[in-house]
């Protein structure tokens, strides 16, 4: 249309302020990204393109270390929570809602509304206890506290995709004679799968993000990425942060990318 | 109901609860029990080394607000602790205040996008949402230190001559706060707007109504449940904060998290740490009860 028509949706200002807003989100980040190529010292001068800090990452012990303890916690997480919360997911939707069932919801739902630091230092007083009666050391006190704050990010999705279950399958399958088992093996869990994934995908990111909760409960040594970036933070500045920064970046929008593309497919 | 169908419906409360134990267990572990156990610290008295001692003390409690004078006795306002508990909660307010006034117009162009183009302006918002909070942090920190990309740009610009000191202020931790917090803003808001109907807009321009009275008077009170929700999501993990106020506060600039670290830390003083998060907990609890209460008091008005 060439003549200006006055639209009802148009407010002053806000398409200008919408795309500024985006244009901030994204400017720090990319800097971010831009800067672990720089082939100088310095976080702050442009020396040219290189990759010496990614391979500088690479070769380091220490990243190398934390890189592997963070994807060790997050695999071990992602699948104790999903498990349980598609445990929890069954039993909370397509029933008859129930005495208690308000309970078990704020339950799942606690870790999202207790703020992460009060949750970590209950954490660290509750394992310096056990630390101490049983001697028992490792990673095991992580991987719990871990698989315990992404239980509601696992239970959404799959919850979601429950609801919208159509219940009439397996009424079908029970007809033709399935056994329970069955029935949920061929019927519900191949339809419940997406969820599943997503949910998995949740928690794996989730963990493999946290800062705070990671800060209190780990031993010495038990360094995991983001816990190493907070400590190298506090020390000189170099761009193999950004260079690690920017692995861990690609690493979660690949995750997202997938998690988008295999909820949306199922609307 | 038949006994048969009774017994039946007994079955499926029982199996419902026999599905959801497993995650109940792990969370009464991890994440409720554990509170617990702080509660009962914050009434002991505080270790030499760390740690407590078993003694019924209230100066945990105490501790929040007053300080024991050395030489007399007598307890006094603990200027130090009133000054971050105003400034946790400053900065949260200034936070959510930014954050609406910013995400407010961004929610609103998304839901405003043709349907095609939307899903791809709402998947950026969630990008940054879902990424790591540390490395956001830092890349905020790289564009407003000395030497970062905000006075360098500034410099060549020949603006200012001086690099401007942001980082370690409070101004710093806010914008910060603000940065990483706002698509908790938008998301929410953007729920709202996408359910209201712009034919409502129509009837308002009709009736002779300006832009702004539009704005006041028609879209503000019916998306009111996305702007409590997203001013609760912004508010809580930001009274709470931890990472933000510790990476671009320096230290200095410590809200009540940092504080609650420092207890537990160098401050050896663990019950007065489980106070001061018992105290954060009930404040947080108490703006969800608000949020909650009026998300219903919506609903049941039908709205």
């Amino acid at each position: 249309m060439a003549t200006k028509t006055f639209s009802v949706a148009k407010l002053p200002g806000f398409t200008t302020t919408a795309i500024l807003v985006f244009i901030i989100l994204y400017l720090p980040i990319l800097t971010l990204v831009a800067y672990s190529f720089n082939a100088s010292q310095s976080v702050a001068i442009w020396g040219g393109f290189s990759l010496d800090w990614y391979v500088k990452a690479w070769n380091n012990d220490a990243v190398k270390d934390a890189t592997v303890r963070s994807l060790l916690i997050a695999v071990c997480a992602a699948v104790i929570s999903t498990a349980v919360a598609t445990m929890a997911a069954l039993g909370t939707t397509r029933r008859k809602a129930f005495k208690g069932q308000t309970f078990i919801y704020v339950m799942i739902n606690q870790p999202l509304m207790v703020p992460e630091i009060v949750t970590a230092v209950s954490l660290l007083i509750l394992f310096g206890m056990v630390k101490q009666a049983t001697g028992i050391q490792g990673i095991g006190y992580v991987i719990f506290a871990h698989s315990a704050f992404c239980i509601p990010f696992a239970y959404l999705p799959i919850r979601a995709r429950l609801e919208g279950m159509d219940l009439t399958l397996e009424t079908a399958a029970a007809d033709l004679y399935a056994t329970p088992w069955q029935t949920f093996r061929h019927v519900t869990l191949p339809i419940l799968l997406p969820g599943v994934i997503a949910g998995a995908m949740l928690a794996f990111v989730i963990s493999l993000d946290d800062v705070v909760i990671t800060e209190f409960t780990k031993s010495g040594g038990q360094d995991t990425l983001p816990t190493y970036m907070l400590g190298q933070m506090r020390r000189q500045l170099t761009p193999e942060i950004n260079a690690i920064s920017s692995m861990l970046l690609a690493l979660t929008v690949v995750l997202l990318t997938a998690f988008f593309l295999l909820t949306r497919k199922n609307d | 109901m038949s006994v048969a169908e009774k017994a039946q419906e007994a079955q499926s409360v029982r199996n419902g609860w026999l599905l959801s134990t497993p995650a109940l267990i792990i969370l009464t572990l991890f994440a409720v029990g554990p509170l617990m156990i702080v509660v009962v610290y914050s009434f002991l008295a505080p270790g030499q080394y760390g740690n407590v001692e078993w003694k019924l003390s209230l100066d945990g409690w105490r501790g929040i607000l007053w300080t024991k004078d050395i030489f007399d006795d007598t307890y006094g306002l603990a200027d130090a602790n009133v000054t971050i508990f105003w400034r946790s909660v400053k900065l949260s307010i200034l936070t959510t205040l930014l954050t609406f006034a910013v995400g407010f117009p961004t929610a609103w162009f998304i839901a405003t996008r043709p349907a095609k183009s939307r899903a791809l302006w709402l998947f950026l918002i969630t990008i940054p949402f879902w990424t790591n909070l540390l490395i956001r942090t830092y890349a905020i920190n790289e564009v407003i230190r000395n030497e970062g990309l905000l006075n360098t740009v500034l410099i060549k610009l020949g603006v200012i001559s001086e690099p401007l000191r942001i980082i370690y202020t409070d101004t710093a931790v806010f914008i910060g706060m603000a940065y990483v917090y706002l698509p908790l803003m938008v998301l929410p808001l953007f729920a709202a707007i996408d359910r209201f109907d712009m034919k409502l807009l129509e009837a308002g321009y009709d009736l002779y109504a300006s832009r702004m009275q539009v704005l006041r008077r028609v879209i503000l009170p019916i998306v009111k449940p996305g702007i409590i929700a997203g001013s609760i999501l912004v508010f809580v993990p930001s009274l709470g904060a931890y990472v933000t106020p510790r990476v671009l506060g320096g230290g200095k600039q410590m809200m009540i998290g940092n504080f609650i670290d420092l207890q537990f830390g160098q401050g050896r003083n663990w019950p007065l740490g489980a106070a001061l998060s018992l105290t954060l907990l009930i404040i947080v609890t108490g703006a969800l009860l608000i949020y909650v209460k009026y998300a219903n008091r919506d609903v049941s008005n039908g709205h």
